[in-house]
């Protein structure tokens, strides 16, 4: 088992034919993902080849939903047009979507999931502004590197693409179930609490590691849910306990107002929670090595 | 983006917000002559984007043009709280029969948007919330509906506004949401909003945030752009088209992915503990694809701030390989030394994942003389920190 992506999944990828699309589309295949094509409707009914492998353009989701059975969407549609990709992918009502794109405008984000919520919640959306869904050995939804390990036991969600990557290298000798990168923005679909959710009901996940940032209360929401709960270990890492306030760290969610949303008070509310909390990238990993050790 | 005041004045008045008639002055010359054209009481405001002006002095009343200008020429180039004031506002003054607050914001845990309202203003929102929660009226707003006449009027009922009012802060409250989304805000915040002894509505300040993400729709926004508050390192970096923040530490920090440069940033700090407290001099993400030119224009940047005093370089190979990234550090220095750029600071180089191995090869075989190849980002920090403890 793993969370939300699983080798049954069928991806198909929305904003194919562009540069960002066909890269990553080609990285996907390559990782093993069932990827059954692709969405553009000025190019639908074309091919597109991969290495020897040909995908079908289709002209909409809904379109490529029943042609081929895709659960799964993956979305590189430049920020402009995102957000009524993302919306055309509600609609259609397929299962997942996994919206890569940076940079999209928050009223963008609250009206896609608002209209998400309005359709009674029949789609996932993972993002925006994320590496996306990595079950390693078995599928790859987004732009994680697929050859930093392989599969085992820790569940892992962040709101950073980097420091995922980071942790499941440090942690390439135990294995991954899945890893869900949540996006840094203001407004994400899937959340800390969604995952951890998940992670608790899934067998293959036997620990959690859990990667925060400054800003917001995600984090502290996400403390308050594993205490009640979560009975699975969790093991924590924040970055920007040094970071000046007021100052935006690349990521938009990424930027300490006034008190609340510093690195000392997500971490203070996640030991709270009996979650043990590393002062660095590396740290983390040997909390987590200690804990998969004991179980 | 957070606006100064006075633009957030014009946004309003653009949409059909009453505000007082006013305008702005960067000059005590440019102040008198705006208070003789607008010939009556006048306030003169510092603009800072800040809170606390008033107890600062940044505010204050002048009857005639003459103080108007003496106000002026104080509030020019004062210090609140370490923002020099550049601008000052002056607007016609009101007599204010109440105070009240009203905002529009995003509401991030709930996904939504929020309208706060409440008939306890002029303050602190969070001390109103704090001593009298019942008077603080939160409304979600669905982006899908809006604020239309019949919400507006809700709200207004709601917050316990007085009932002769209602028409007028309906139409204010609908104007202000239109505001709030033709303009692609995440804030609108009006403190106060006030009655005045003729029932008239007024919007005395004007707090806007725009989103950056949503400049590709409104080039006009390119007007509230502040080039003189911005940093020269953070100027040139943007031109570059890099993510820099400056700092005032000593180890400069380049690193791929928001997350990764965020906790480099720890690790320096943490290091420099142990090496006479040099800490991190600056932000810098230069994204997924390191090529020698992007890695280049970044150490350009960073070696430019005379506070640095070593750089560490932190990347971990996700997308871009390894050896990408060291071709890039040894093409970049060459790339500078060509460009007759002074490198004299030394470079930690980490470099983890995807072709790492060959990366460190690359490096190693350059032998270039400032630059040290260590394996972990822990033990790297360390090393930076105490280059730039010792370069002190």
């Amino acid at each position: 088992m793993a969370i939300f992506l699983t080798e049954n999944s069928k991806v198909i990828v929305q904003g194919m034919t562009g540069s960002e699309g066909m890269k990553h589309t080609r990285r996907m295949l390559k990782a093993g993902t069932n990827v059954v094509g692709g969405v553009n409707p000025r190019k639908a009914g074309q091919k597109v080849d991969f290495d020897g492998q040909s995908l079908p353009v289709f002209a909409s989701v809904q379109e490529a939903m029943a042609e081929t059975g895709a659960d799964t969407s993956v979305v590189f549609v430049p920020p402009a047009f995102c957000k009524a990709a993302v919306i055309e992918a509600i609609d259609a009502e397929i299962g997942l979507v996994v919206v890569i794109t940076e940079g999209i405008p928050v009223h963008d984000s609250v009206s896609f999931w608002n209209h998400a919520e309005s359709k009674g919640g029949k789609t996932r959306i993972v993002g925006p502004n994320c590496p996306g869904i990595a079950s390693p050995d078995k599928s790859n939804a987004g732009i994680t590197p697929a050859d930093i390990t392989g599969s085992g036991p820790i569940g892992l969600v962040s709101k950073s693409g980097t420091l995922t990557y980071q942790l499941m290298y440090e942690l390439r000798d135990i294995g991954f179930s899945t890893s869900v990168g949540i996006g840094g923005d203001p407004v994400i679909g899937t959340t800390h609490i969604d995952c951890l959710k998940a992670f608790e009901e899934d067998p293959e996940t036997k620990a959690i590691v859990m990667i925060g940032e400054i800003g917001g209360d995600a984090e502290e929401r996400a403390a308050d849910f594993i205490k009640a709960h979560v009975t699975k270990p969790v093991v924590a890492y924040i970055a920007g306990f040094t970071a000046p306030p007021g100052k935006t760290m690349g990521h938009a969610g990424a930027i300490i107002s006034g008190s609340a949303g510093t690195a000392d008070a997500k971490k203070d509310a996640l030991e709270a929670a009996g979650v043990k909390v590393g002062k660095t990238p590396s740290e983390t990993a040997n909390l987590m090595r200690e804990v998969v050790q004991g179980l | 983006m957070d606006l100064y005041e006075y633009q957030g004045r014009a946004l309003f008045a653009r949409h059909g917000v009453p505000v007082l008639d006013g305008g702005v002055a960067t000059t005590p010359q440019e102040a008198v002559e705006l208070a003789e054209r607008l010939g009556d009481r006048v306030v003169v405001k510092a603009q800072v984007k800040v809170g606390g002006r008033g107890k600062a002095g940044g505010v204050k009343l002048a009857d005639t043009a003459a103080e108007a200008q003496t106000h002026a020429t104080n509030i020019l180039g004062m210090d609140i709280k370490g923002h020099t004031v550049g601008k000052v506002m002056l607007t016609v003054t009101a007599d204010i029969d109440s105070e009240y607050y009203f905002s529009y914001l995003l509401d991030r845990a709930n996904r939504t948007f929020l309208c706060i309202a409440s008939t306890e203003g002029g303050m602190e929102i969070e001390e109103v919330a704090k001593t009298a929660p019942e008077k603080v009226v939160k409304t979600p707003i669905d982006a899908g509906v809006g604020v239309t006449p019949e919400i507006a009027g809700q709200i207004a009922d709601q917050a316990g506004f007085p009932a002769e009012l209602r028409e007028q802060l309906v139409d204010v409250f609908v104007k202000l949401w239109d505001a709030f989304v033709a303009e692609d805000a995440t804030l609108v915040e009006v403190n106060p909003l006030v009655r005045t002894p003729e029932g008239k509505i007024l919007a005395l300040d004007a707090k806007v945030t725009l989103d950056e993400n949503a400049d590709f729709r409104h080039a006009e926004h390119a007007e509230f752009e502040d080039k003189s508050a911005v940093d020269p390192l953070e100027q040139r970096a943007g031109e570059a088209g890099l993510n820099y923040v400056k700092l005032d530490g000593q180890v400069g920090v380049i690193g791929n992915g928001a997350g990764l440069v965020m906790s480099t940033l720890d690790v320096v700090a943490y290091a420099g503990e142990k090496h006479g407290g040099v800490k991190p001099a600056n932000f810098l993400d230069i994204g997924g694809g390191a090529s020698a030119s992007v890695m280049a224009n970044g150490l350009e940047v960073v070696l430019s701030d005379p506070q640095v005093r070593s750089v560490f370089v932190n990347v971990f190979g996700g997308i871009t390989a390894c050896d990408e990234v060291a071709n890039g550090i040894i093409g970049a220095l060459q790339m500078l030394a060509d460009r007759g750029e002074d490198v004299d600071k030394p470079l930690v180089v980490r470099l983890d994942g995807n072709n790492a191995e060959v990366g460190r090869k690359i490096l190693a075989d350059a032998n270039h003389p400032l630059v040290t190849e260590v394996d972990t980002m822990d033990a790297a920090a360390d090393k930076a920190a105490e280059l730039a403890n010792k370069e002190a």
